[in-house]
């Protein structure tokens, strides 16, 4: 598999487009309404959590960050050699009627996306979902579209887009 | 909120069948994925697709109701489809074997066979003959590993870890699969396990095992962080264990006298059925410091747990 590692993104790059996602995302919200963020486990998680503190620091209110754990709506169980290790979904707040943010890092096939809103709507019925990614790499084997991006890589099929962020992987960047 | 959860070790066994053959870290692994899945049994919507199309069968040849139940309800919040065989009304009463029973319901497309059988060693005999995955429910009394397994998830949630913990097991150690389950899962998870009871329930050989051997409750007592009060097995021959159920009681029982001189955090565990006046008082088995309630809470999420991990491994016999 073709794993060149090219930069897309540095560190800066990665605050610009969440400083940019965050403005894009607090234009379009919904007056009146509690708005709350759900990362996709794992990388989901951080991105959203910085969403969130740039929108409150813009704001002043304080926004909810959960995380949505897939695992048990995939629609690849049954295919997976062993199945991936559960870590579980910690939504600590109430989504029902809720402006929710769903947040990942990248966007590809769609399928993680559905699972991730099949879930969600599992656990109440949100007034609203929008989807936040920091990269789009095309190839959507599923008629999902997101709300909010920060980059758009042109990429092949079988090319490795990776997203690595400091509270994980020690470094913000992007590679291809 | 964990934002990097701590990689787990992938789980590679198709069987349940007892905790003396885990490691420590896949006991940990279970408890981890039965920690996850509490969150389910929290949503009004009970209900994951993971075991969509898959079909678990209960095939239990002695009683229960606790047990069986919640590997049903468990495996109806995996979405898998629950069937029940009850031995009494089946054509075992024709003669047919117990392997052929087995065989027979495999071939009606059971992915998950949940055996529970008087004689030891059933459920391992099984998984000779049979392509399912087999979980042990209870095989005489070898082994009884969910219940092991939802002892120490509460212990787990209620203290926060099981390491140091002294955990005391009470009553009937020698008829009792569960006292052997948890015995093996406390001490790999570095507890300290007290075994307590009449000398004829509390066979001495259990000491190789790692545990310490007493027979005097109220000596034990006070160093105990949790107690697992065992049940007497009134179903199985008990005529030369004891003099009388009143003597029993007054140096077994667990009454809210000798609780009080007990650790004030002490925690209650009974996995259940009790016999109220027995092994425990009422007041004790509804007082503050039981968790009795609790650990059926937790049975759901570990036994959803085992019914996942154990799907995950159609093709890898072991």
């Amino acid at each position: 598999m073709p794993r060149s590692d090219t930069p897309l993104l540095d560190a800066d790059g990665v605050d610009q487009a969440l400083t940019s996602m965050a403005v894009r995302l607090r234009a379009a919200m919904l007056p009146g309404v509690t708005l709350v963020m759900v990362g996709v486990r794992t990388r989901g998680v951080p991105l959203a959590r910085r969403l969130a503190t740039i929108l409150t620091r813009q704001t002043g209110e304080t926004i909810p960050v959960g995380a949505v754990d897939i695992t048990l709506y995939r629609d690849d169980l049954d295919r997976a050699a062993r199945w991936p290790v559960l870590h579980g979904t910690e939504i600590p707040f109430d989504i029902d009627g809720a402006d929710v943010v769903l947040v990942d890092d990248v966007l590809f096939t769609g399928r993680t996306i559905r699972a991730a809103i099949n879930s969600l709507c599992d656990l109440g019925r949100p007034a609203r979902i929008r989807l936040a990614t920091l990269v789009d790499r095309g190839h959507r084997e599923l008629p999902i579209q997101p709300d909010v991006v920060g980059l758009l890589v042109a990429t092949t099929r079988d090319e490795h887009v990776r997203v690595r962020l400091h509270e994980i992987d020690g470094v913000d960047e992007v590679l291809k | 909120m964990n934002l990097n959860p701590a990689p787990r070790i992938p789980w590679t066994r198709k069987h349940l069948l007892g905790l003396e053959e885990l490691s420590r870290e896949e006991i940990l692994a279970i408890l981890d994925t039965a920690d996850s899945f509490h969150e389910v049994s929290t949503r009004n919507r009970k209900k994951v697709p993971a075991l969509t199309g898959r079909v678990v069968f209960n095939l239990f040849f002695e009683n229960s109701t606790r047990t069986r139940t919640s590997f049903s309800l468990a495996a109806k919040r995996l979405s898998a489809d629950t069937q029940d065989f009850q031995a009494g009304v089946s054509s075992l009463t024709k003669g047919e074997t117990f392997i052929d029973t087995a065989k027979n319901i495999e071939a009606m497309g059971a992915d998950v066979l949940v055996v529970r059988h008087p004689t030891p060693g059933t459920p391992h005999l099984l998984t000779q003959h049979v392509h399912a995955s087999v979980i042990n429910a209870g095989d005489g009394a070898h082994e009884h590993p969910t219940q092991a397994l939802l002892d120490l998830l509460t212990i787990r949630r209620l203290r926060g870890r099981i390491e140091g913990l002294t955990v005391g097991l009470v009553g009937d150690i020698g008829h009792s699969r569960v006292a052997r389950s948890n015995i093996h899962g406390l001490l790999k998870l570095g507890a300290k396990v007290i075994l307590c009871g009449p000398p004829t329930l509390v066979p001495r050989s259990l000491e190789r095992l790692g545990c310490t051997v007493s027979n005097n409750l109220d000596e034990v007592l006070p160093l105990c962080d949790v107690v697992n009060v065992l049940r007497i097995q009134f179903e199985r021959d008990q005529k030369a264990v004891f003099p009388s159920i009143a003597e029993y009681f007054r140096l077994y029982g667990l009454t809210a006298a000798r609780v009080e001189r007990a650790k004030s955090d002490l925690l209650l565990l009974a996995p259940g059925p009790i016999n109220r006046g027995v092994e425990l008082t009422p007041e004790v088995a509804d007082g503050p410091h039981s968790a009795i309630l609790d650990q059926v809470t937790n049975g759901l999420a570990v036994r959803m747990a085992v019914l996942y991990l154990v799907s995950g491994q159609k093709t890898d016999p072991r």
